[in-house]
């Protein structure tokens, strides 16, 4: 399905790699060239046509990401170069201004490295305490949550659905604890948004952040949502152009309202108007719908999978669109380039997940996780390669 | 060399490598390697008397051309003084970057020539060299 859309796949290649990033559609392309070909002009300035259309256009995305996740208002949506970026700012404009030394954050031992690592440098600078929530079965469990959760919690900080495993985690149960005893609630939604119906209204979520190229979109564009009231004391982190009102030589300056207030500098304009038709690409076909037909991928795959002895997989119980797997007693990268050798796109190695190896016992994987183009063909061929890997050295050495 | 051959020794170098295993041994220096695409993984521990490297040993968790190359390193560098250990060095690196080269000093690890003409896999066989590099550094 969708398959003529994507110029790349006429390449033959195998594209499995759609956690890292996606394929692009054609009228995500043509969205970027017909900007920089037709009509180039920067946002927020309206004083001629094309100027005019830039913004309408800019704007008119920010309104589509609202439906998108179902935001209450525009001004709820930011964009930022990426969910890494995203998170950086939830962390460094509002939660170093929000806590203070003692206050504990709860993450997990699988979260991404965008997840984790602004937290642990927070912890240094004002001395707030990293906790992890345990894992069982590598899962998030709601009896884990309630009994990591102290006087001090401040910050629950998950992934939706985990890069490595692709576990889904119960967030609407979580978000409903977090209003319930007063915690701020931070989602990181790279490994969701893409994949299934998000609703952040309804999961009660506080600050969500997620990336465009995921989600068949351009490199470089990035959405923070965040509760009105609380972008509201989110402090830029970056300052300048198009986002103050005034400023004058006598100190004093003031910024402009949400959501301008938060995108210093001439935005990724391109980027974004590209953005725009990946989401309606998407809302074409329907999130529920994708959702479902990822999971029968990985169903499907997983079946023809039980036939091979000497391949390991390592989240079999666990739903979704990602598939961990070793070939055994072969070194994960090895795995891939033999892999390669037949035009099949996997990702090898600890996926920017580094410390869930203490709880995983294994340091390296490969990971396949589709999307709305993979087939059920592509999946047979890259079980007729895994089925001949006897020979993988010959490939790969 | 043929295709054969180097493949036989680098897998034969994968599959049992010489001196894998550290030991507790505190007149052994040791290096940590690991290259950019954050997966291979490799400690790397030389002793020296003398002026002389006369014992190395690796451990950790890499693909076979950077097992297997640390194995023939450990091979091939044993026994050798600064500028023994310098020469060949340099001459493997001409090998990887596709310049002229003395075959005769590298001997086994000519089996790498190809792989350096892979951009992707040019890390994975200098990557247990990095930590000679640094060795010679501090001779």
């Amino acid at each position: 399905m969708y398959r003529e859309d994507f110029e790349i796949l006429k390449t033959g290649v195998i594209y499995f790699d759609n956690s890292a990033t996606t394929l692009k559609p054609k009228c995500v392309v043509d969205a970027t060239v017909d900007y920089y070909t037709k009509y180039t002009a920067n946002a927020h300035r309206g004083d001629y046509d094309n100027s005019l259309k830039v913004d309408m256009l800019y704007e008119g995305v920010r309104d589509k990401v609202r439906d998108f996740i179902h935001a209450k208002s525009s001004k709820e949506i930011i964009f930022t170069s990426g969910t890494t970026d995203s998170l950086n700012r939830v962390v460094f404009g509002f939660m170093k201004n929000h806590l203070k030394a003692g206050d504990e954050v709860l993450l997990t031992q699988a979260e991404h490295a965008s997840n984790i690592l602004p937290w642990l440098e927070l912890e240094k600078e004002i001395g707030i305490a990293v906790k992890y929530i345990p894992l069982e079965n590598h899962q998030v469990i709601m009896n884990h949550v309630l009994d990591s959760i102290t006087d001090k919690t401040k910050v629950i900080s998950l992934a939706h659905v985990t890069n490595v495993l692709g576990d889904e985690r119960p967030i609407r149960e979580i978000g409903e604890l977090c209003k319930e005893k007063g915690i701020y609630f931070v989602v990181d939604g790279a490994q969701s948004v893409p994949h299934r119906p998000v609703d952040v209204e309804n999961f009660g979520i506080d600050f969500l952040a997620f990336s465009a190229h995921k989600m068949l979109g351009p490199t470089g564009v990035g959405v923070l949502y965040g509760k009105e009231e609380l972008l509201e004391e989110l402090h830029p982190t970056a300052v300048g152009g198009g986002m103050n009102a005034s400023f004058s030589s006598d100190g004093s300056f003031e910024y402009k309202s949400l959501p301008s207030r938060l995108e210093a500098g001439t935005p990724n304009i391109a980027g974004v108007i590209a953005f725009g038709e990946a989401l309606d690409y998407l809302m074409k076909i329907g999130m529920e719908n994708i959702y479902q037909y990822e999971c029968s991928l990985k169903r499907y795959f997983l079946s023809q999978l039980a036939s091979i002895d000497h391949v390991t997989v390592y989240n079999k119980d666990i739903g979704g669109s990602i598939v961990t797997f070793n070939i055994d007693d072969v070194f994960s990268q090895d795995t891939a380039v033999y892999l390669n050798h037949y035009h099949i796109c996997v990702r090898a190695g600890n996926h920017c997940a580094k410390i869930l190896k203490e709880d995983l016992q294994v340091k390296n994987t490969c990971r396949v996780s589709f999307y709305i183009y993979n087939t059920k063909e592509e999946i047979d061929e890259l079980i007729r390669v895994l089925k001949k890997s006897k020979d993988i050295f010959r490939i790969v050495l | 060399m043929d295709t054969l051959t180097r493949r036989n020794i680098m897998l034969e170098n994968y599959q049992s490598p010489y001196h894998r295993g550290l030991v507790q041994n505190e007149d052994y220096l040791l290096f940590n390697t690991s290259n950019e695409s954050c997966i291979d993984h490799l400690d790397i521990q030389y002793q020296v008397t003398d002026g002389i490297i006369t014992d190395i040993r690796f451990d950790g968790e890499a693909c076979a051309v950077s097992t297997s190359a640390a194995s023939l390193m450990i091979k091939t560098f044993i026994g050798k003084n600064k500028e023994e250990a310098l020469d060949i060095l340099i001459n493997y690196e001409k090998m990887l970057s596709g310049e002229a080269y003395d075959e005769t000093m590298l001997k086994d690890l000519v089996v790498y020539e190809d792989i350096g003409k892979q951009p992707n896999r040019k890390r994975c066989a200098y990557l247990p060299f990095e930590s000679l590099r640094k060795l010679l550094q501090k001779m």
